[in-house]
């Protein structure tokens, strides 16, 4: 890709950063606070959509800020990988935003100030991961986004929370620790660390040396992608209020560990190293049995958020499988499936939200006929699973298609077993919900009741989303085009 | 030739004269009098470090006896960044106003500014002379300043102090015997000289013996595991602005004293390959990085935490050290600097916690964060930095350690450096989390407490912001400053 100078991908992360100063103004009206936090969500996803032509044109937007280290520099650059993971983040965020609005004053929740301003910060590090050009830009965003969620899991101070917050930097930390050390080996084996499709290790390093390095970015960024067996606090971590969880904990946090592992694979150790090595073999098992475990365990809980968050477990993991299968297929499924779970899974955290703000319910027993009361709600929720499902006409659907075809292409039957079966299992377990909603007998639920505007409204936004991305994938807004176009400069070598 | 070397030093001296003398008038002048010399000495620091950066080495012969018959004072680039930092943390610490720092006790106020003005010249003598004995001069001067004001702390830290007094003194008999040594077999107390004719002598045992007894005197200095035994007792007790200096420079003088002698007067190869100097100082320091790390984890009083921090921090720099590559090397000298600014924010903020609340105690400070959240946003961005979180500069030590580590091949070292960040992890967080989320037992000191002064904060949030505006220079610093000391390394 060529790449022209901007200054927007710079502008794209400072602009929820400078949010943050006029949120934290003390004394000001909630609706002013609030109106910050709309302005720097809307300014965000309009200057990461405007640079959406240029990459659709192969020109990568790029800025180099000063050098922070001898050799390497704070430097971002937009590429068909960045701008799949900033576009979704970012427009998610608009939605949350509201809906945050929404929850924190149905509850009402306390510190509203710092739960506003620590989801900003979130936000621009985000975009930090997404447009880092090389790996300690990204090491750097990638902290940044662990410190900053951290008031937000402990955010009800509650026992639970506390322990929630502990165990979650434990994870993290550990997590963060082994990726300061796979930076430092990455450049001590190559002398650099920008990403470059294709990889940057040399041809000669040692397969040992290769192996070593792998296994550091597995322990790294595995954290972040709830891998099994390092996965314990994302369930944990769902006492956060329900938008973190649905933001943080589906889309932004754990999203950044899947995107790390894409940057690791494809931009640092590259297909054909890694390939040679052997080692990716050993991920694409961990993650399917992940898949597996995960699912099952999913169908045992009884806490909504518990069930939903052992979802997100099983369905990074289908990410990393497909991202560990090098065959372009599977990498066109897995990077829709980071923009199409977002989506769904979003959907599906708002409704829990939802429910909790409007009844008081966290449990999946105790919601026998609540479709009758929150229609609206239960209809997004019935989208969002027939598509974590794989059913057309959803957009997940369209990922898993892909991801099939993926491992059918190198061969792999048994991942084509793990996928299909994994299918089975989300029906199992969201389908239980839905039928409850809608067909079983309450006297609880009787009259119609949603919950407020604010949090509807970005709900059954993203569920129509969800379902259009699925009928149009090319149309809304070019994901397919870029997934492509990323999987082809990867895995084709060198770039269109 | 450059005099500036000469006027840090003349400055500080002489307003520490002064600021005794107009102390017995007034108070206040004793404190505007001691500003007033350290800030001098500043200017004249930032200027000769300038100079060293666009003219290279500055020497000044004192008297103008040329060496080796009289003293030089040299300033290049090692001791030009060290006499910045030790001027600059001893300008903030002395800013901070006396009844926070130095638990006002109005009839000691005015010696303790002569003391603290007398502690900052020695610091910065030892610095800047290149002269062996000279530099013992210093090092007793500021020794001696820093047991007389440990003292302040009141009677636990009378006892503490005396502890520090006879260890203290061992280590300079140690050193002034090492240096016997070396002037007996060469004739001469000028570096550059004794760097000019000890080659030959590598292999005397009596030079073998001087080398042993140096390090060991400055291993005693530094608080290097096991021989730290001093510190813990002399930094909790003593009052907030000396603890500050002494974690932040006093210590981190002693490591300067082993790399001068490892560079320039010996040659790096003799630390190195010869005698295992290097490589004993990485072990005792990879061993107290995480001695020092587990016991912070066991303190519940504030500053006892950070003082057996400070023993595994100053064992960062001895690890620098050990690994005795520049990556290495240069990781070690920035973390004196990063280190500098981390210490005394957090010792500053100990204070401030203290004259406003009464308390000391991590577990009583629950619900304090929200009392005062300038004071604890500061110590949060402090405690990052010491945990290693970028882009705060605590991060990018640890980055140039772990990629010396790495290139020496050493993976124990490297695991040591990721391991310690971790428990570093355990026992800030584990305040930050009393602070800002553990609810509050309606203490009335907490229920009470209220944002400190104006003139309590400017000093600790201006090494708040230093914290990460270091990290994201660091760049600089590398490579006008560190990257010229480090090249004399094979």
């Amino acid at each position: 890709m060529e790449t022209v100078y901007s200054l927007k991908p710079l502008l794209a992360v400072l602009v929820s950063l400078v949010a943050v100063i006029f949120i934290v103004i003390p004394n000001q009206r909630p609706n002013v606070r609030e109106s910050w936090t709309i302005l720097a969500a809307l300014a965000k996803f309009a200057l990461v959509a405007s640079m959406l032509p240029l990459v659709l044109a192969g020109k990568s937007p790029a800025i180099t800020l000063f050098a922070i280290s001898p050799g390497i520099s704070l430097a971002l650059r937009v590429d068909y990988l960045g701008i799949i993971f900033g576009l979704s983040a970012s427009f998610l965020w608009i939605v949350t935003s509201f809906f945050s609005i929404g929850y924190v004053r149905g509850i009402p929740e306390h510190k509203q100030t710092r739960y506003f301003a620590s989801f900003a910060i979130c936000l621009s590090a985000t975009m930090g991961i997404a447009f880092a050009a090389n790996l300690l830009t990204l090491v750097i965003f990638y902290e940044i986004l662990t410190i900053a969620t951290y008031p937000l899991v402990l955010h009800r101070e509650t026992p639970e929370a506390i322990f929630g917050g502990r165990k979650y930097l434990v994870y993290l930390l550990t997590g963060g620790v082994f990726l300061l050390f796979a930076l430092a080996f990455t450049y001590q084996l190559s002398g650099t660390v920008d990403f470059q499709a294709g990889g940057i290790l040399p041809a000669q390093t040692a397969k040992s040396s290769v192996i070593m390095l792998f296994t550091l970015f597995l322990l790294s960024f595995g954290v972040k992608s709830a891998i099994m067996p390092m996965h314990s606090w994302l369930p944990t971590a769902m006492v956060a209020p329900t938008p973190v969880s649905a933001l943080l904990h589906a889309v932004a946090v754990v999203k950044a560990g899947v995107f790390g592992f894409a940057r690791a694979i494809g931009f640092i150790i590259g297909p054909a190293v890694l390939n040679e090595s052997g080692a990716a073999g050993f991920l694409a098992a961990l993650t399917a049995a992940t898949i597996l475990v995960a699912s099952l365990i999913a169908l045992r809980q009884d806490n909504l958020k518990a069930r939903l968050a052992y979802s997100t477990v099983g369905h990074l993991s289908y990410i990393v499988l497909g991202l560990s299968l090098f065959s372009p297929s599977a990498w066109i499924g897995a990077l829709l499936h980071i923009v199409n779970h977002a989506m769904m899974k979003i959907t599906l955290f708002f409704c829990a939200g939802a429910i909790h703000v409007r009844t008081h319910c966290d449990n999946v027993s105790q919601l026998n006929g609540i479709g009758r009361q929150m229609p609206l709600t239960m209809a997004a929720f019935t989208i969002a699973s027939i598509g974590l499902a794989g059913i057309p006409p959803v957009n997940g659907f369209i990922s898993k298609w892909y991801l099939v075809q993926g491992s059918y292409d190198v061969g792999q039957m048994v991942f084509v077993v793990t996928f299909l079966l994994s299918g089975l299992l989300n029906a199992g377990y969201f389908f239980s919900i839905v039928v409850r909603a809608f067909f079983a007998p309450s006297d609880k639920f009787t009259r119609f009741g949603e919950a407020s505007p604010l949090m509807v409204v970005p709900l059954v936004i993203t569920a129509v989303l969800s379902l259009l991305m699925g009928l149009f994938p090319d149309r809304i807004p070019y994901f397919f085009q870029l997934a492509s176009s990323a999987a082809q400069s990867v895995i084709g070598g060198g770039g269109p | 030739m450059s005099s500036l070397s000469v006027l840090i030093i003349a400055s500080l001296l002489l307003f520490c004269f002064i600021s005794a003398l107009v102390g017995i008038w007034r108070l206040r002048w004793a404190y505007a009098a001691a500003v007033t010399g350290v800030a001098l000495a500043l200017v004249a620091a930032g200027a000769g470090l300038y100079r060293v950066i666009t003219d290279g080495e500055q020497r000044h012969f004192l008297g103008g006896w040329p060496p080796p018959f009289g003293i030089e004072y040299v300033l290049d680039h090692l001791s030009a960044f060290m006499v910045v930092i030790i001027v600059f943390i001893g300008l903030i610490t002395i800013i901070y106003p006396p009844q926070a720092g130095l638990y006002h006790t109005p009839r000691r106020v005015v010696p303790a500014y002569g003391l603290l003005l007398l502690l900052i010249a020695g610091l910065a003598g030892v610095v800047v002379t290149g002269d062996l004995f000279n530099l013992f001069v210093f090092l007793e001067i500021y020794s001696l300043a820093s047991y007389a004001l440990i003292t302040l702390g009141g009677d636990r830290a009378v006892v503490a102090s005396f502890r520090y007094l006879v260890l203290g003194t061992i280590a300079g008999s140690f050193y002034l015997l090492g240096v016997g040594f070396i002037y007996f077999s060469t004739g001469t107390l000028n570096m550059a000289d004794a760097a000019r004719l000890l080659p030959p002598l590598y292999g005397s045992p009596t030079i073998m013996a001087a080398v042993a007894l140096i390090v060991i005197g400055m291993g005693i200095k530094m608080a290097l595991f096991p021989l730290h035994v001093w510190l813990p007792d002399a930094h909790s007790y003593a009052p907030p602005v000396v603890a500050a200096i002494l974690a932040a420079i006093q210590i981190e003088v002693a490591a300067y004293v082993i790399v001068r002698f490892m560079l320039t007067v010996f040659q790096p190869g003799y630390f190195i390959d010869v005698l295992p100097v290097t490589t004993i100082i990485g072990w005792m320091a990879a061993a107290g990085i995480i001695f020092g790390s587990v016991m912070a984890i066991a303190q519940k009083d504030f500053k006892r935490m950070l003082a057996y921090s400070t023993v595994a921090q100053v064992a960062y720099i001895g690890l620098g050290i050990g690994l005795a590559n520049p990556l290495g090397l240069i990781g070690a000298l920035l973390h004196i600097l990063n280190h500098a600014f981390m210490k005394s924010c957090l010792f500053l903020v100990a204070g401030g916690i203290r004259y406003q609340t009464g308390l000391h105690a991590i577990p009583q400070f629950a619900g304090l964060g929200r009392k005062m959240p300038l004071m604890m946003s500061a110590f949060t961005v402090a405690a990052l930095s010491m945990v290693g979180i970028p882009p705060t500069a605590g991060f990018f030590s640890k980055w140039y350690l772990v990629l010396g580590g790495i290139e020496a091949g050493n993976w124990v070292f490297v695991a040591v450096i990721l391991a310690s960040s971790l428990l570093t992890a355990v026992y800030f967080f584990r305040m930050i989390e009393k602070l800002f989320a553990a609810p509050s037992g309606g203490d009335p000191a907490v229920e009470q407490a209220r944002e400190p002064s104006a003139r309590i904060l400017a000093p600790i949030m201006t090494l708040a912001v230093g914290i990460i505006v270091l990290g994201l220079i660091n760049v600089l610093i590398v490579s006008y400053v560190l990257q010229p000391v480090v090249a004399l390394l094979p």
